[in-house]
């Protein structure tokens, strides 16, 4: 009888083990297949007209190259002050467990879970036709903005909520003003988590498409000339490519996307590291 | 005792919320010595000490009566300023606190709130405030490395030279060898005995030895008041209130 039941656990252990481990090749198998797909598919197509010529009968990804850029530095620039002060303004100056902190934190996640073409048709609908935008950068930007300000809000919270309270008690404990405190100490602390949130923000404004559709316009064979003209971006170009007649482009752009988008990923985690060093220690 | 005490507590309630955890204590503290609060836990020695430099003023529902006045100031009077009263009353706690930073910024983050921007001076600080704290020798050759790879004794010796850099005249300490080792206690210990010379030092421990090792007056707190007062050597020989005997002599706590 015993010996039936360990045997059992035997066999089921080895079962466990089996099954685990199958399902973990099955999913590194899927991401492995999309990697070489793609890159099979589009690194022979990669080439410097497509890099950086000029839009002429050959197709050029430099609109969407400086597309994307631009729209990275206005979400950025309006999306990382914005998302950090809240989140510093609430844990700093309200009560972790109060009511506001609680609604926006609720708020955050539910604006975190709408689809993105929701933000789109509300760029749209405000930048492109009540306030007169037109397509353009600038308003898709700005929906960008709004589409990445919660999850900036709620990463950029956790991080200074694992700053330690002693940390703080010991800067006023020296004499330091509350913003003494906030700057010398805990936003400085917080570094790490807070610029990986931001990196990992800019991977979501790259490989983004839906919200860009409906406001900058997808202008694929013109440079820019300024953040109020339309434009486009890689992923709008991946898209563009292959509805329109030209799928080796839309596999080398879609390389190079795969490739910034992984690059994105290696500098959050390497920099988040680097950063992150002294409070780990603290640990 | 004819000279005017440094701190004097007249009357004091603190209240957290409904819960009093002072009442009514009175208290002198003179000028270089050694005070030891001793008392079991959640006596209020800790937040004794925490209303001489207001941090109670951080917690939530913290209601404070009475007097408590520092160099014949009364800090809780309006018109107080915060930063300034903690510049002159440091505080060591529990637990050792350095930022996550180098050594030298710790030790440079008072001078630099308080405008000292100089880097010959700020060497000078440094400097003098690492020989205070017994840390000069191990750490002159490392100010730039990251203070956290200290170890837990050198932590809390940085921590009282990063508190000395303000150049305090009250250095108070929470429980500052709880989380040491035997060795770094004496080292805590032999400091808080030279430093009197310089400051006047409050200090809360759970370790009686402790009190009669390093303090010139102990006080013995219960339940959010002070039992008895006086002398160290006195309290711990013959001691005046049979609760203070009970404790001392380990029939509770």
């Amino acid at each position: 009888m015993l010996k039936d039941a360990h045997k059992r656990q035997i066999l089921k252990y080895a079962a466990l083990r089996f099954a685990s481990r199958a399902a973990l090749v099955a999913s590194l198998a899927a991401l492995g297949a999309v990697i070489v797909f793609i890159l099979l598919r589009g690194i022979g197509y990669v080439n410097m007209q497509l890099l950086f010529g000029d839009y002429g009968p050959e197709p050029s990804i430099r609109p969407a190259l400086f597309g994307t850029l631009y729209l990275i530095l206005i979400a950025l620039a309006i999306a990382a002050p914005v998302g950090v002060g809240s989140a510093v303004f609430l844990t700093e100056y309200t009560n972790t467990k109060s009511r506001l902190s609680r609604v926006v934190r609720v708020a955050a996640e539910t604006l975190a879970g709408i689809p993105s073409i929701v933000y789109g048709l509300f760029g749209y609908l405000v930048f492109v036709v009540a306030l007169g935008f037109k397509y353009s950068l600038i308003g898709g930007g700005i929906t960008l903005a709004i589409m990445i300000l919660p999850v900036i809000v709620r990463s950029t919270e956790e991080s200074l909520l694992a700053v330690p309270l002693a940390l703080r008690e010991g800067s006023f404990a020296l004499g330091s003003s509350k913003v003494r405190t906030i700057f010398a100490v805990v936003l400085p602390c917080a570094a790490g988590g807070i610029v990986t949130s931001l990196i990992l923000a800019v991977g979501r404004i790259v490989s983004e498409s839906a919200v860009l559709i409906l406001t900058v316009g997808m202008v694929v064979n013109k440079m820019p000339s300024s953040l109020a003209s339309p434009g486009t971006s890689l992923a709008l170009d991946v898209y563009y490519f292959s509805s329109h007649g030209y799928p080796r482009q839309a596999a080398a752009t879609g390389v190079v996307l795969l490739m910034l988008v992984i690059g994105i990923n290696i500098l959050a985690t390497a920099l988040g590291r680097l950063l992150g060093k002294g409070e780990l220690a603290n640990g | 005792m004819d000279e005017k005490p440094v701190i004097a507590v007249r009357g004091c309630n603190l209240y957290y919320g409904d819960f009093r955890a002072l009442k009514d204590v009175n208290i002198d503290i003179a000028a270089h010595e050694v005070t030891a609060f001793i008392g079991p836990s959640g006596c209020g020695k800790t937040t004794l000490i925490k209303t001489f430099n207001r941090m109670n003023d951080l917690v939530e529902g913290c209601r404070i009566t009475g007097e408590v006045s520092i160099f014949g100031n009364d800090i809780y009077a309006k018109g107080t300023d915060v930063t300034l009263l903690r510049k002159d009353v440091g505080m060591v706690f529990q637990k050792p606190n350095p930022f996550p930073m180098s050594i030298y910024d710790n030790i440079a983050f008072a001078p630099r709130t308080f405008g000292i921007k100089r880097k010959s001076e700020l060497d000078g600080i440094i400097e003098h405030s690492l020989r205070q704290a017994g840390l000069w020798g191990e750490a002159k050759d490392r100010l730039r490395q990251n203070a956290m790879g200290l170890s837990g004794g050198q932590q809390q010796r940085l921590c009282i030279a990063r508190a000395l850099a303000a150049q305090p005249k009250i250095l108070l300490m929470d429980e500052p060898t709880s989380a040491l080792d035997p060795i770094s206690t004496g080292k805590i210990e032999e400091l808080a005995a030279e430093l009197k010379a310089e400051y006047t030092i409050v200090i809360v421990t759970h370790n009686m030895q402790q009190a009669t090792r390093i303090s010139d007056k102990t006080a013995f707190f219960l339940l959010g008041e002070i039992v008895e007062y006086g002398k160290t050597e006195d309290i711990f020989s013959s001691p005046a209130d049979k609760r203070t005997e009970n404790y001392i002599t380990g029939r509770f706590g």
